[in-house]
């Protein structure tokens, strides 16, 4: 049964709808009465920014499919038909490529601002969850995808990443084997990648993406002060500190989009290569399983992780170094998972909280960009030295969390946001 | 509003990091794709010295002809030598890779991508580093490539190039510079011997045209973007400016 208080249109074609399908409360519930806190900054840009580059992707995508030929022997070549002879191929191909760097760069200053002002906090933890999710199908979505222009570094790419699952005990090289579907990396295994990136993974990622939508708006968007702007509302019932997504976020997005677009477009067509990290100089050779680059190093938006993986060189318990690695990288995203039960402080925004978490959460961005840079470059001795303090560092932010963040000394929180 | 650009800024710092460091060559040149004389010359070049081996897979006569302002006919006489290929045709070649394989070690590569796999800094110095070096089975060496398969193809026009002692411009580690002449002493020093067709200042440019035409090939839609994009920025600018006066206007009622 309907329930009856639904909004409806008065008449016409739009009451017509209202009476099958609740479309004007749809409208209401997301847009013209979903009241966000109006002191948004800079950086609540980014969720919508997410938004228009996976639509970017999609679109591009879909065209690209239609010329790129999944195959060990045809692959290459038809990225580069669809870079010479597809009418606006090489446009298409680039903005996909690039879309794929952009969406790392938007979510992890995406992430960052939930960092900062405490968005993952109660009750917005299932926010923050189907959001890493997303983060995580998004990793795997972007390393299958690169496996797909069948380059040298695509291959050698894969093929290091693959071989991790060997360094489990016991069921490792199985595993390995069977994530191929081959003994190496072959026309089966980009086959297989291809149908994962282009049918599997965007279904579920746009799932996650709605679930993540409706499970924001249910419990309202976080602001900068950290604040609850439902604890003070006008005799309407209106938020007093809230205003209407659409128009007031609507029109403000499009300033945002149109800042964006402007750099975006400027990689397209003068950078498409990002200096090398956006499309990797090997890429411009041919898969050869004979041979091997002299040095490879994953993706820009990977190489933290990389990092992460390189740095343990020692064994203990008994576990090899290579199996270590492969778990504190997935230890350094599952723990990303927790952090709204690791945050102890009764503030959320770190404009209230104490020197530690400040300095703490500035060392983890720091760590964090160090293991990035670390990560394309061959390891040194000292290299792995620097990985290893870096590391020591990502993970104290997380674990020492309860205790930093109940230990420090906050600042009184406001009742009204402050702007 | 601005202590959040300086923190964009400082985060963005470590990009300058991420730039790509520049290959360890001896000469650099930057390609010019507006010079069609020169991409011409390139094209000429490149399917006379170069052809015999080196494929074009990705490339068409036609489009070429089409972006470099060659006219039909004349690619037809003068550059496609196969009666097997046609004008829209890709720039294949008609030596068989098991057979290049027994002659040269490893069949030569196909040059369409070498441009942006090796860069054009490294195709140039790579052309201008061939040196006599008799224990070599083709007679030569080369200063970016050691031990190089691949014969001097381009000797009869730049003569025979030696590397002997002599005095260079050029920084020598552990060095310090002649205090009269500024001069460096050094015995990596190529030399033209023996002078080939064309003077080394002629020989430069031809080398220099070839690699043009290299760059051209790797991305052949590059001129086509820079010709699109002032137009796409200056729309986007225009829409940004609208949508900012829009957000103002909106935004007079929240206090």
């Amino acid at each position: 049964m309907a329930n009856p208080n639904k909004a409806k249109a008065e008449s016409g074609i739009m009451r017509w709808v209202d009476d099958r399908f609740p479309a004007t409360q749809m409208m209401q519930d997301h847009l013209t009465k979903y009241y966000a806190p109006k002191n948004f900054n800079f950086f609540y840009i980014f969720g919508v920014l997410a938004l228009l580059v996976l639509v970017n992707q999609i679109l591009t995508g879909v065209w690209l499919t239609m010329s790129f030929n999944p195959s060990a022997e045809g692959a290459f070549a038809s990225v580069e038909y669809i870079m010479r002879d597809v009418e606006w191929g090489w446009l298409i191909r680039y903005m996909h490529t690039t879309g794929a760097s952009a969406f790392f760069v938007v979510i992890y200053l995406h992430m960052f601002r939930g960092l900062l002002y405490g968005s993952y906090r109660a009750p917005r933890e299932l926010v923050w969850i189907f959001g890493m999710t997303i983060y995580l199908l998004l990793m795997a979505e972007a390393f299958m995808g690169y496996l797909l222009p069948w380059g040298q570094m695509s291959y050698w790419g894969a093929q290091v990443i693959i071989s991790l699952f060997s360094a489990i005990p016991g069921i490792g090289p199985d595993l390995a084997q069977w994530v191929r579907g081959d003994f190496l990396i072959s026309g089966i295994t980009l086959n297989r990648f291809f149908a994962l990136h282009v049918v599997a993974l965007p279904i579920v990622i746009l799932a996650l993406v709605v679930l993540h939508i409706i499970a924001l708006h249910e419990v309202g968007s976080n602001n900068p002060d950290g604040i609850d702007i439902k604890q003070k509302k006008d005799e309407t019932g209106k938020p007093l500190d809230g205003i209407a997504f659409h128009p007031y976020y609507t029109v403000k997005d499009l300033v945002g989009i149109a800042i964006f677009l402007f750099v975006f477009s400027v990689v397209v067509f003068y950078f498409p290569e990002g200096g090398g990290y956006f499309i990797e100089r090997p890429n411009f050779e041919p898969a050869n399983p004979l041979k091997t680059p002299d040095h490879i190093a994953p993706v820009w938006y990977f190489t933290p992780f990389y990092a992460i993986l390189r740095a343990i060189t020692f064994s203990f318990f008994g576990l090899d170094a290579k199996f270590l690695g492969v778990l504190f990288m997935g230890a350094a995203i599952a723990v990303l998972f927790v952090l709204p039960w690791l945050d102890r402080s009764p503030v959320r925004s770190m404009r209230y909280k104490g020197w530690m978490s400040k300095v703490m959460l500035l060392l983890f961005c720091i760590s964090f960009v160090i293991l990035g840079v670390l990560g394309v470059l061959p390891s040194t001795t000292g290299r792995t030295i620097l990985a290893q303090v870096c590391t020591a560092i990502y993970f104290a932010f997380f674990l020492l969390m309860p205790i930093y963040t109940k230990l420090e000394k906050t600042k009184p929180v406001p009742e009204r946001v402050t702007g | 509003m601005k202590k959040q650009l300086i923190a964009l800024l400082f985060a963005l710092v470590p990009m300058a990091a991420f730039a790509a460091p520049a290959a360890d060559v001896p000469h650099s040149m930057t390609p010019d794709l507006r010079n069609q004389e020169s991409l011409q010359r390139g094209m000429q070049l490149y399917v006379n010295y170069c052809m015999g081996c080196h494929s074009l897979e990705h490339q068409r006569f036609a489009r070429a002809a089409d972006d470099l302002g060659i006219p039909q006919d004349l690619v037809e006489e003068n550059l496609i030598f196969s009666s097997d290929l046609a004008f829209n045709d890709q720039m294949h070649i008609a030596m068989d890779r098991g057979d290049a394989e027994s002659w040269f070690g490893a069949p030569p590569p196909d040059l369409t991508l070498h441009g942006r796999l090796r860069g054009t800094d490294w195709i140039y110095s790579y052309l201008l580093g061939f040196y006599r070096d008799p224990s070599r089975p083709t007679g030569v060496n080369n200063t970016v490539f050691d031990l190089v398969a691949m014969p001097n193809v381009l000797e009869p026009l730049q003569g025979v190039q030696e590397m002997v002692c002599s005095e260079t411009d050029q920084p020598v580690a552990g060095q310090s510079p002649d205090p009269l002449s500024g001069k460096y002493q050094s015995c990596d020093v190529l030399q033209v011997t023996q002078p080939g067709a064309m003077e080394p200042a002629e020989f430069e440019e031809a080398v220099y045209d070839l690699t043009n035409f290299l760059a051209y090939v790797g991305e052949p839609s590059k001129l086509q973007a820079q010709t699109l994009a002032p137009k796409v920025l200056i729309f986007i600018f225009i829409f940004g400016v609208i949508a900012y006066l829009l957000k103002r206007e909106y935004w007079r009622d929240v206090h």
